[in-house]
């Protein structure tokens, strides 16, 4: 088992408002864990830095053994909370715009995937349902074989069978060596899916710890449990 | 695989006791090969780790056994899970009881719904 993240006392702030303070983690490998927070906690700022789109204001992160950077990138698959596609471009095309970037995309995988949800290599992205959009976006991360795959809320915004056929994608592809983390508020629908959670509140991260070890000592499912810890 | 486990509880020891009760009734019989972690972990909906977690409490209670670069099997000597079932039967039984109490009913009164059920 081998560390592919570690955070140090790290901190971010906007102009003088902290979005994360002193943020502790450690995630080692074959782990699928849930990033948890009500909206506005700072979950997509440290997805943000973890993938080196911003820079810590002190503290420091390592991603895989490497500061976030060209190194790191390859090693990390990142679906954003927002589509950077090109809607004019087809799914083909995307593909091969996927190949030159990452040097572990697999091709077959992708065209077997969409295969299986009968979308066709020469559709048009913009022809897509908002589904199936966002089912091309999950596939072409789940085509790379990377060690961190970070998913920003890859299940809001669908139906609860594409959240099923979504989930089946992860299990189906992740690597017993790579980790998935996985930010999102629809808890009930992923939580038996997870190794472990981090809880992260106001910047600052109130809880990581195992799912079973929490429903074992709390006797509540995770989603119970959030209602507690974030009752308003 | 219609299996649901109750979120409120670890879902490990959930998942061992849907095994043991598969092979007490047959659904996978003495020396049967269990489907691979991934699948397992697919079709029931739960995390890869938990499988691999249940696969080895089930090794080491006796009732599977897993071979290297083979996968897991089903023991030759399924009493152990059959045990594990007739542990399940008591236990429902003790539930069903203690609602029937709490609806008013003595293990008397409970063996008339019993017999207008059956009949």
């Amino acid at each position: 088992m081998s560390v592919l993240l570690r955070c140090e006392n790290l901190t971010k702030s906007y102009g003088g408002t902290p979005a994360l303070k002193d943020v502790n983690i450690t995630l080692e490998s074959g782990k699928i864990v849930g990033l948890l927070g009500p909206n506005g906690s700072g979950k997509t700022t440290l997805i943000k830095l973890i993938n080196g789109l911003l820079t810590p204001t002190s503290g420091s992160i390592e991603v895989a053994g490497f500061a976030p950077g060209v190194e790191s990138k390859k090693r990390v698959a990142y679906l954003p909370d927002n589509s950077y596609l090109n809607t004019w471009m087809s799914v083909k095309q995307i593909v091969n715009y996927f190949c030159d970037f990452y040097e572990d995309f697999r091709p077959e995988l992708a065209y077997q995937m969409m295969a299986k949800l009968g979308i066709s290599p020469e559709v048009r992205l913009k022809a897509l349902s908002k589904g199936n959009k966002e089912k091309v976006c999950l596939i072409l991360i789940m085509s790379r074989n990377a060690l961190l795959y970070v998913l920003d809320e890859p299940i809001a915004g669908v139906d609860p069978a594409a959240r099923d056929y979504i989930i089946s994608t992860i299990l189906n592809n992740y690597n017993p060596e790579a980790t998935v983390l996985i930010s999102t508020h629809l808890i009930s629908d992923i939580e038996k899916i997870l190794d472990e959670v981090i809880f992260i509140n106001n910047g600052n991260v109130v809880l990581q710890k195992n799912v079973d070890d929490i429903r074992e000592e709390n006797g509540k499912s995770l989603d119970e449990l959030f209602r507690e810890v974030f009752r308003w | 695989m219609s299996w649901k486990p109750d979120k409120d509880k670890p879902i490990c020891p959930q998942l061992c006791e849907y095994i043991c009760l598969s092979i007490a009734t047959g659904v996978y019989g003495a020396g049967d090969k269990l489907p691979s972690v991934r699948e397992m972990a697919v079709t029931a909906g739960v995390n890869p780790n938990t499988v691999k977690r249940a696969y080895e409490i089930l090794e080491f209670r006796g009732i599977v056994t897993s071979v290297r670069n083979q996968g897991t099997f089903v023991s030759e000597n399924t009493l152990i899970a059959k045990e594990s079932l007739e542990n399940m039967r008591r236990q429902k039984t003790a539930e069903y009881f203690t609602d029937m109490k709490a609806l008013g009913m003595d293990a008397e009164a409970v063996k008339k719904y019993i017999e207008e059920w059956n009949a």
